[in-house]
């Protein structure tokens, strides 16, 4: 990292139920993460767990928001949505369970790895949900890649 | 292993306008999530899902090329936004099953 910025920040809509423009937000995060000359490793890192989370919102949420910051050290991805709120994230977190409709698992989604990806590919992860909504809070370090 | 090496096989047609690249390596599956967590830069995706988010993944890892089995296509808002991104779309007159197994033969 060089020393031309020092905190960068956008925020992102995501709506419910437009699987056609999901994926525009981490297509633009990881634009945004290149052009700050940050390691390719990780922007594909933060990219994916972006997309998962905008792919979440879209299929399970009212709705949303996507917000990335970047300061010298750290990404940070937060997802905050309106509801209606994960009931067990517990049983949400497990690799495989998934509450998606037949519909949905026809597109290829709903495989029950969206969150369990988040938590792979970020370095720090906390959820926490009411049925008022789900934020999901993700960091990675910058500077951690080897290459 | 050249994406242009796998475009001279039979029944292998580039269904967009996009460069050369190597293919290093293989990954076959129709569920999003699964590609998503199991990709790697490189590969190419063998799968029978046509809808723009296949083009979204694809683009995220940086795969070389998505291949559609079955001689499956994708349509001309998702071919375009491919194009766009840098990925290739190839559409094969063969089964995942064979698909992989020509990808393997030629080193992949």
């Amino acid at each position: 990292m060089d020393d031309r910025f020092f905190v960068h920040r956008e925020e992102y809509p995501i709506t419910a139920g437009d699987f056609s423009a999901a994926g525009d937000a981490s297509a633009r995060i990881k634009y945004v993460l290149r052009k700050l000359g940050i390691d390719s490793a990780l922007v594909r890192r933060a990219a994916i767990a972006a997309y998962e989370s905008e792919i979440n919102m879209v299929i399970h949420s009212a709705g949303g928001t996507l917000t990335l910051t970047v300061d010298r050290d750290t990404i940070r991805l937060l997802a905050r949505d309106r509801g209606p709120g994960i009931p067990d994230i517990d049983l949400a977190m497990q690799e495989g369970y998934s509450t998606a409709t037949e519909a949905i698992r026809e597109l290829g989604f709903g495989a029950g790895m969206g969150l369990p990806n988040m938590r792979r590919c970020s370095d720090r992860f906390t959820i926490r949900s009411s049925p008022g909504g789900t934020v999901i809070d993700m960091e990675f370090t910058i500077g951690k890649e080897s290459g | 292993m050249k994406l242009s090496q796998l475009l001279d096989r039979d029944g292998f047609t580039l269904m967009n306008a996009v460069g050369d690249r190597d293919v290093t390596g293989g990954i076959c599956g129709d569920l999003l999530s699964w590609v998503m967590a199991r990709g790697k830069r490189g590969m190419a995706w063998v799968t029978v899902q046509t809808h723009m988010n296949v083009v979204a993944v694809a683009s995220l890892h940086e795969f070389s090329c998505v291949i559609l089995a079955d001689g499956c296509v994708m349509d001309e808002e998702a071919l375009r936004k491919a194009e766009t991104e840098g990925v290739a779309i190839v559409s094969a007159a063969h089964p995942a099953y064979a698909i992989c197994g020509i990808l393997h033969d030629m080193g992949v």
